[in-house]
């Protein structure tokens, strides 16, 4: 493993070894201090479900029931961390492997698959969860996110040490970090002190290309030049991503500006169902990986403190059963609409080259009942 | 002749032309070790090795910006953007630099940059990886824009477009990545090895082609509705229609000179392709027929395209793209003239 670079362990912040003991961290012990057994067994819970929607939806894409599956896998302790630092209050602008932060905002997880299986674009309201859609151009969002924290802070949502107050996540991975869309986000939340977290999960893959290839430097480090406080921590590590991203939170939403965290993970999956990580990857980096598994690690912290029973694993994948069997029906069930719909909210007022399309067709699709079917 | 995919003659296209010419170099994201998400550069990172096979920072600005500069010292920069919807963190470098800088330099500069799109749809994608965006860059004088529609036209034409001296785009129909047929790699190796090789290939690629005659009705394709206006003249033939196809193969320039020709024969014309109908290429031919062909048409030019509506569900795109009911209608409507 390389010790510099954009892919080395320089300056992680950790609180649970892989093997699952717990390390002190004085800057950040504070903010994981009311967090009690409960709660981070939640989190297992719920990293523990994730992963067998996850596995199930991938299955699902095998059998071909959706069109593509974006896992998640590997990557739960960074999203549901980060996610249970959150408040009603704040707003997330995920890219689109953020099922975990989706499941954290209240998203029903089978929800997600309308998109995936070809039949809408964005399949929950944003408001409703204060989690934007999922946005494929990479990097675009890391300006909406910023546009939105700068309004936040014109509405007075922010420093006024109320519940009230909020700030802005944005996640986005490794490789956007190079789009010139992230760099101007970086820019006008600095120079606007606008209320929002830049949440990099540099899962060190870019689809085949290495972090190497985006940078020289840990991204982290990428925040001084922009003047916002950065810090990376182990990206596997639940305890580490929820109580940095509550300490880079309570920074954002006291009015001093947007902070950069970098969560170091691995992808341990495919970059999609599409992919084949087999070409650009070796089987030893992969199995590494495996024995730094986010969700072994907390478990065995908590069997290691007795505060993760048999009953409750076993419960545990009993749900995530469960979830994977609502899921599968769930998607099964989804016909799509009529074809018709496709003329819907292209604007928000009558547009008469839509509404004269949407006409024709209608006639078109009459004609074939009215005198048969050409071909 | 050797049978290739399209995908395959594009392959073997570029590396011939990186044989030919020691100042090609490829560049994109995943091109290189991954051979591409289609597949397209496969083999060529181990046989040519990082520096001409750039994997690049994840940044189309950057890449077409770069490509530019690279361009100016002499390098012939083949840029694989990785799907249509995600060449617009591009659009500024295209539009008022690589398209300009041959004009603003007074002919000083040439910029051979050729920019590969896999583009359209019937893949089943999710969205901004179906879409069909030449005509926004048609409407950009300065580039040079082209499809595809054959594994042969695939070879010579990625080979001519890095021939010219003109930056091109170079969209190619990834439905069709995987159609297989016989290929002739000797003509365009003949052609530009020749002494104005570049001026022979630039004139050719700007050329559309009749891919099938026929008296009744003129169907102008290009790209991935190609294939499609094949199978409407095979289905109108069993109906006592006969179709004549011009694959288009060049959208700017465009070849209104052959469809014009074929317009006074038949008159009767009708455009399919992917981008929305509004705005588009057929706007453009149709405006072009009416001008050097209207009093030898029948009928009025009708178009087949997507809709005035973002690119729908996956599972709406039969619907939403021309299809052979829709091009079968349009016929019928300009035969009931
Ligand atoms: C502007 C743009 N260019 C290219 C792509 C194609 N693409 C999809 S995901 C991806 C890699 C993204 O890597 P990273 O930002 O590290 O996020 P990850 O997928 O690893 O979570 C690429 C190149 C895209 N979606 N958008």
């Amino acid at each position: 493993m390389d010790t510099q670079g954009p892919l080395s362990e320089q300056g992680l912040v950790r609180m649970l070894t892989h093997t699952g003991e717990r390390i002190e961290d004085e800057r950040f012990a504070p903010y994981a201090a009311d967090l009690d057994a409960a709660t981070l067994r939640a989190m297992w819970h719920d990293m523990t479900v994730l992963r067998g929607f996850d596995l199930e939806a991938t299955s699902l894409q095998r059998q071909g029931e959706l069109g593509l599956w974006v896992p998640s896998l590997g990557q739960e302790a960074a999203q549901i961390g980060s996610g249970y630092a959150l408040r009603t209050s704040d707003f997330v602008f995920p890219s689109y492997r953020e099922h975990g932060v989706a499941l954290t905002r209240g998203v029903d997880l089978p929800e997600i698959l309308r998109i995936f299986r070809g039949l809408q674009h964005g399949a929950w309201d944003p408001a409703a969860h204060g989690f934007h859609l999922y946005t494929l151009v990479i990097g675009s969002h890391a300006l909406h996110a910023t546009g939105y924290a700068m309004a936040m802070d014109r509405d007075g949502l922010v420093g006024t040490g109320a519940e009230t107050d909020g700030a802005v996540v944005c996640y986005f991975g490794d490789g956007a970090t190079s789009q010139g869309d992230v760099n101007e986000a970086l820019v006008f939340a600095a120079v606007n002190d606008a209320p929002i977290v830049f949440f990099v999960q540099n899962n060190q893959f870019a689809i085949s290309e290495p972090t190497t290839r985006q940078s020289r430097v840990p991204l982290a480090q990428r925040g001084a030049g922009f003047g916002v406080p950065s810090v990376r921590f182990d990206g596997n590590d639940v305890l580490a991503s929820y109580a940095v991203t509550r300490w880079a939170l309570e920074q954002a939403r006291s009015g001093t500006g947007p902070v950069l965290l970098e969560a170091f993970t691995y992808r341990m999956g495919a970059h999609t169902t599409s992919d084949d990580a087999t070409r650009y990857r070796t089987r030893a980096d992969e199995e590494y990986w495996a024995e730094r598994d986010p969700i072994a690690r907390v478990e065995a912290y908590l069997r290691g403190i007795g505060e993760l029973s048999d009953e409750a694993i076993e419960e545990a994948h009993a749900e995530a059963k469960a979830l994977g069997r609502r899921t599968r029906e769930a998607v099964k069930s989804w016909s799509p609409p009529p074809t018709s719909t496709i003329f819907d909210h292209v604007y928000a007022e009558p547009h008469t080259a839509v509404e004269s399309e949407r006409a024709w067709f209608a006639r078109f699709e009459r004609s074939f009942t009215d005198k048969g079917a050409h071909a | 002749m050797t049978a290739m995919t399209m995908a395959g003659a594009i392959n073997r296209g570029m590396r011939a032309a990186m044989e030919r010419d020691p100042k090609v170099l490829l560049m994109g994201e995943d091109i290189g070790q991954l051979g591409g998400v289609f597949r397209v550069t496969d083999g060529l990172w181990k046989d040519f090795g990082p520096d001409r096979v750039m994997d690049t920072p994840l940044a189309e600005s950057g890449i077409v910006g770069t490509a530019i500069g690279m361009a100016m010292r002499g390098y012939r920069p083949v840029i694989e953007i990785q799907f249509d919807g995600f060449i617009f963190p591009a659009f500024d470098q295209i539009t008022t630099q690589l398209a300009k800088m041959h004009y603003r330099s007074r002919g000083l500069i040439n910029l051979p940059v050729v920019i590969r799109v896999p583009f359209a749809g019937h893949i089943g994608a999710v969205e901004h990886h179906s879409e069909s965006p030449e005509a926004l860059f048609a409407h950009t004088p300065g580039l040079r824009i082209v499809s595809p529609a054959t594994p042969q036209d695939a070879y010579d034409m990625i080979q001519q477009a890095i021939a010219s001296p003109d930056p091109y785009l170079f969209f190619e129909p990834k439905a069709r990545y995987w159609d297989k047929a016989e290929v002739d790699e000797a003509r365009v190796a003949t052609q530009l090895s020749g002494e104005h090789g570049a001026s022979a290939a630039t004139a050719e690629l700007s050329r559309g082609r009749v891919a099938r005659e026929g008296k009744d009705v003129t169907l102008v394709a290009y790209g991935p509705t190609v294939r499609l206006a094949m199978q409407v003249a095979d289905v109108a033939a069993s109906e006592g229609r006969s179709i004549e196809v011009v694959d288009l193969r060049s959208i700017s320039p465009l070849d209104s000179a052959t469809v014009v020709r074929s317009a006074k024969r038949t008159g009767r014309v009708v455009i399919v392709h992917e981008a929305p109908t509004a705005f588009g290429t057929g706007a453009e031919l149709a405006a072009r027929v009416m001008e050097q062909a209207f009093f030898h048409l029948h009928a009025p030019v009708l178009r087949v395209g997507g809709f005035s509506t973002p690119y729908p569900g996956s599972k709406f795109e039969h619907d939403y793209l021309p299809n052979l009911d829709r091009v079968l209608d349009a016929v019928d409507r300009v035969m009931t003239h």
